[in-house]
């Protein structure tokens, strides 16, 4: 009881400063994001008052037979709500730059607003839903054990949806710190930051009290995520706030260092959120779904460390031939030319995982997306270094090839995986024997298949015509196109990505309907089936730590 | 052996404090290594003549640039190759980002490089560019920015903002700073007598930049700071050669 009159009390005091904050608000962006705060911190004391203790049944045995899942589900609801939003933003602003015409001279959906919309809608919110659901399932059932502060990761995931909200409205109001990646103002930055230290306290938590004295592969990954990007949040957005009560900040580091923190985070956004999230996701998914043991333990403990060693040096790739030193360039695209050794390390072992198991593939859509994903995983860490190196990048830098690059690895190894993920993941946590329909599935594999393939090969072609028009010379030696030419020489290109997108996004339309058939009933589509799918609910839970069984069977 | 090493990695893989805190030391090296020389190293930004800071209607101009976007198409680095030389102008130094915080350099060229667009075209042109893109350049791709032109410029105290930049190194002087809310009319206004502001802020133009000088709008402030870029230092100086040829990097 006491515990319940606190936390209220933290709402209403979070209640009263975001009033307040709204009232001497400087700018009107502002002062909708302290409103939306306000109306958050509501939310939260009428729940708290409400709801009574939620924290009260984790100290029972009975509870503490059963992993805790209910935010794993609020997570997966939320990366396929937030996947369909970002996929939209993106189709939408591949259509402005079609079209210009769509911008509609509306401010708030001009393309240099909804660019950032996109990229933090798909990164953070699909991909970072898709990393707290997943890397909660894994922590409990690798470590065979409940996870540590229930009520903390409630408050991690709505805390993560309020940055969120605050980030994407913040675009559309033209609010930004104008950096790549890291475009949300100093107060959703600090949010972030709480937010992210809980999610650290409750996923290291729980493997402090696991049941297994191993730790396995997949949680290095995660916990090693999860630390880097703390790291990197923070360095990157020391900024001043022009006053307290507005959205305006200066970033401590301008011009050339400016440059170099940032492309030191984004390329590590790269590779911490979409890379080593990502294989933590890939190493307990893919052999699950193969059913096989991981190929090489050794292989991972190499790749682990030469990865999330060698991936920090990397980030100068994304400042060739400018005014940064030398030095500075020349380490970076040595240590990313190194860096295809650990990713192919990795791809490698998820591959080989399915030795002994390749006839699944025919029959099983879901083993089918997680090799399509490690197939364009290889591909992007392949391509990646190859434009690290100088000569490449002078002509591949500020052209489309780079976007083609960024979405060979978005949508086939981040997207394939988590949809992998998600079809796994949806019938054990609400308890069905499979998904609504299993043909749906191939449906979006080969949706999202030919999706990508039209986007990444219509951006090759445009980024080789820009990068070669530009620097095209006649024999009289003068360049030879406009500016404006080259734009109306890629405009055929963009309008093929369009229906690569479109394609992307109908295939993630049907595994929404899927996903919500699957949860609403147990019904299942009437059809033949590719392969049972088995989950067996009696083995999945954690194993009761000594001292909690004997209280269960004191009582 | 390299049973011995697995064996010893076992007690990485049973201790989490351990593994955490051997991750962190191996993501923290690589980005000290890179990041902090540049802080002191003094041939990462060689000083050139002319570098001075943006004025408050240049700055606030700049916000916009940010806040629109327009770093998401447009870049502001001219790289050393013939053909960027030839298409957009000298090559980008070091010290003419020196006071740009954020930077803006950019990694799309979706449009121009805009590191030297200042003085290439009118006011006239860039306002009526900027509403309607297509009525001057039938090809392009870039949004209409028409509703700069109608809203007035609400910069907010300009002089917070520039206190704030010269905590984090950008030299403003006392007085630069007082006056700020003053320079930001003054300098948008084509009949104020500007004569101070010029000598605080060398070659910066005072005039009324969008066609409607009845009102200071958001459209001045774009095309105030569009005009200044890559136009302070004079790179063809002979004391600018000079001291590029001592700045290294590419
Ligand atoms: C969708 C991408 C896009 C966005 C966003 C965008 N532009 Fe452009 N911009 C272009 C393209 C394409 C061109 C080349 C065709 C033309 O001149 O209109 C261009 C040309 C220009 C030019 C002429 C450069 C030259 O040397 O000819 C200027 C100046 C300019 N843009 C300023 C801006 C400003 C300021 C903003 C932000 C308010 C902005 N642009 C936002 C795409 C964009
Ligand atoms: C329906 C699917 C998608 C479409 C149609 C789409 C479209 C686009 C478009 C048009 C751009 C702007 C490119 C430019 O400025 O030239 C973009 C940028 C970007 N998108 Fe997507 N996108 C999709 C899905 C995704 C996904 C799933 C991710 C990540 C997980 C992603 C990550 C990014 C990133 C990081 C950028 C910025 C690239 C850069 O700055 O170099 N996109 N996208
Ligand atoms: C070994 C691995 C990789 C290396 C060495 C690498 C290298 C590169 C290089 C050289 C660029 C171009 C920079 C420029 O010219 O501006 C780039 C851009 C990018 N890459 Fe990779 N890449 C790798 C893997 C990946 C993966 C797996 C993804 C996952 C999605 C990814 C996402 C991106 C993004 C988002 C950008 C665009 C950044 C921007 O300009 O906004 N990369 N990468």
């Amino acid at each position: 009881m006491e515990s319940v009159l606190m936390r209220a009390g933290l709402w209403f005091a979070a209640l009263v400063l975001a009033i307040i904050a709204c009232a001497l608000s400087v700018d009107w962006g502002f002062g909708v994001h302290m409103g939306i705060c306000a109306l958050a911190a509501g939310i939260g004391l009428i729940v708290t008052l409400r709801g009574g203790d939620f924290s009260a049944p984790a100290a029972t045995g009975a509870a503490q037979s059963r992993y805790y899942d209910d935010v794993i589900r609020w997570a997966v609801i939320a990366t396929v709500f937030w996947g369909m939003a970002g996929f939209m933003a993106g189709l939408w602003i591949a259509l402005e730059m079609a079209f210009p015409v769509l911008n509609l001279g509306i401010e708030y959906i001009n393309f240099g607003r909804l660019r950032p919309l996109h990229t933090s809608a798909v990164i953070f919110a699909f991909g970072g839903n898709a990393l707290i659901a997943t890397s909660f399932y894994v922590v409990q059932r690798t470590c065979r054990a409940r996870l540590a502060f229930p009520g903390l990761a409630r408050f991690v995931f709505w805390g993560y949806q309020l940055f969120i909200v605050l980030a994407a409205t913040g675009y559309l109001m033209g609010i930004t710190q104008g950096k790549e990646y890291a475009e949300p103002e100093w107060y959703v930055d600090i949010w972030l930051t709480v937010v992210w230290v809980s999610y650290l306290v409750v996923f290291a938590g729980t493997i402090f009290k696991r049941s297994e004295p191993h730790i396995y592969v997949a949680n290095w990954f995660y916990l090693s995520f999860i630390l880097t990007v703390a790291m990197l949040h923070l360095v990157n957005n020391a900024a001043i706030p022009v006053s307290w009560f507005g959205s305006r900040s200066i970033p401590l580091a301008g011009g050339v260092q400016g440059a170099l923190i940032e492309w030191w985070y984004g390329h590590n956004a790269v590779g911490f959120f979409l890379t080593a999230g990502f294989l933590g996701m890939m190493y307990y998914f893919v052999p699950k779904q193969a059913e096989r043991p991981v190929y090489s333990y050794r292989l991972s403990i190499i790749h682990f460390w030469a990865l999330i060693f060698l991936y920090i040096w990397a980030g100068p790739h994304h400042l060739h031939y400018t005014a940064l030193p030398d030095w500075a360039q020349t380490l970076g695209m040595v240590f990313s030319l190194m860096l295809w050794m650990p990713s192919w390390g990795g791809m490698i072992n998820g591959l080989m995982t399915l030795n002994g198991a390749w006839d699944k593939l025919r029959t099983d859509p879901i083993l089918r997306m997680f090799v399509m994903s490690l197939a364009f995983y290889g591909m992007s860490t392949f391509e990646g270094p190859m434009m690290s190196i100088k000569s490449v990048n002078s002509l591949s830098h500020y052209t489309d090839w780079t976007i083609g690059h960024v979405h060979s690895g978005a949508l086939g190894w981040n997207g394939m995986v988590t949809f992998g993920a998600l079809y796994y993941l949806v019938p054990r946590l609400w308890s069905r024997s499979r998904m609504y329909s299993i043909r749906m599935i191939n449906w979006h594999f080969w949706l999202a298949t030919l999706g990508i393939v039209f986007y990444a090969a219509s951006m090759w072609v445009a980024g080789l015509t820009e990068g070669l028009m530009w620097r095209e010379y006649g024999p009289d030696g003068y360049l030879v196109n406009s500016f404006a030419e080259t734009v109306a020489a890629v405009h055929p290109m963009y309008v093929l990505r369009c229906l690569g997108g479109l394609m992307y996004l109908t295939g993630a339309a049907i595994m929404t309907y899927n996903i919500t058939r699957t949860i609403r009933g147990s019904v299942q589509r009437d059809e033949t089936p590719f392969g049972p799918i088995t989950f067996n609910p009696a083995r999945d839970v954690p194993i009761i730590p000594a001292a909690a069984r004997l209280a269960t069977s004191a009582n | 052996m390299a049973t011995s090493f697995l064996q010893r990695h076992k007690m990485v893989e049973r201790n989490i404090t351990l593994l955490a805190v051997l991750a962190f030391g191996a993501v923290t090296i690589g980005g000290i290594v890179e990041i902090a020389p540049l802080f002191w190293i003094d041939n990462t930004i060689e000083k050139v003549q002319g570098m001075r800071p943006y004025t408050p209607l240049e700055q606030a101009g700049r916000d916009i640039y940010v806040r629109e976007g327009c770093y998401l198409c447009h870049s502001q680095m001219i790289r050393p190759f013939r053909d960027e030389v030839e298409r957009y102008g000298h090559y980008s130094l070091a010290a003419e980002s020196m006071y740009d915080h954020p930077f803006q350099w950019g990694s799309k060229r979706t449009g121009p490089d805009l590191a030297r667009v200042g003085g290439k075209y009118s006011d006239d042109w860039h306002a009526q560019h900027l509403k309607n893109p297509r009525s001057v350049v039938p090809e392009s791709i870039m949004p209409g920015y028409g509703f700069l032109a109608e809203r007035d410029l609400e910069a907010g105290d300009m002089r917070a903002e520039l206190k704030v930049l010269s905590e984090v190194g950008v030299p403003y002087t006392a007085k630069d700073i007082a006056q700020a809310n003053d320079d930001l009319k003054l300098q948008a206004d084509a009949t104020g007598d500007a004569a101070d502001l010029k000598k605080r802020y060398p070659k910066a133009q005072a005039r009324d930049y969008d066609g409607d000088p009845k009102r200071l709008t958001e459209m001045d402030a774009l095309i105030a700071y569009l005009q200044v870029l890559g136009t302070m230092v004079d790179v063809n100086a002979p004391a600018a050669q000079e001291k590029l040829a001592k700045e290294k990097g590419r």
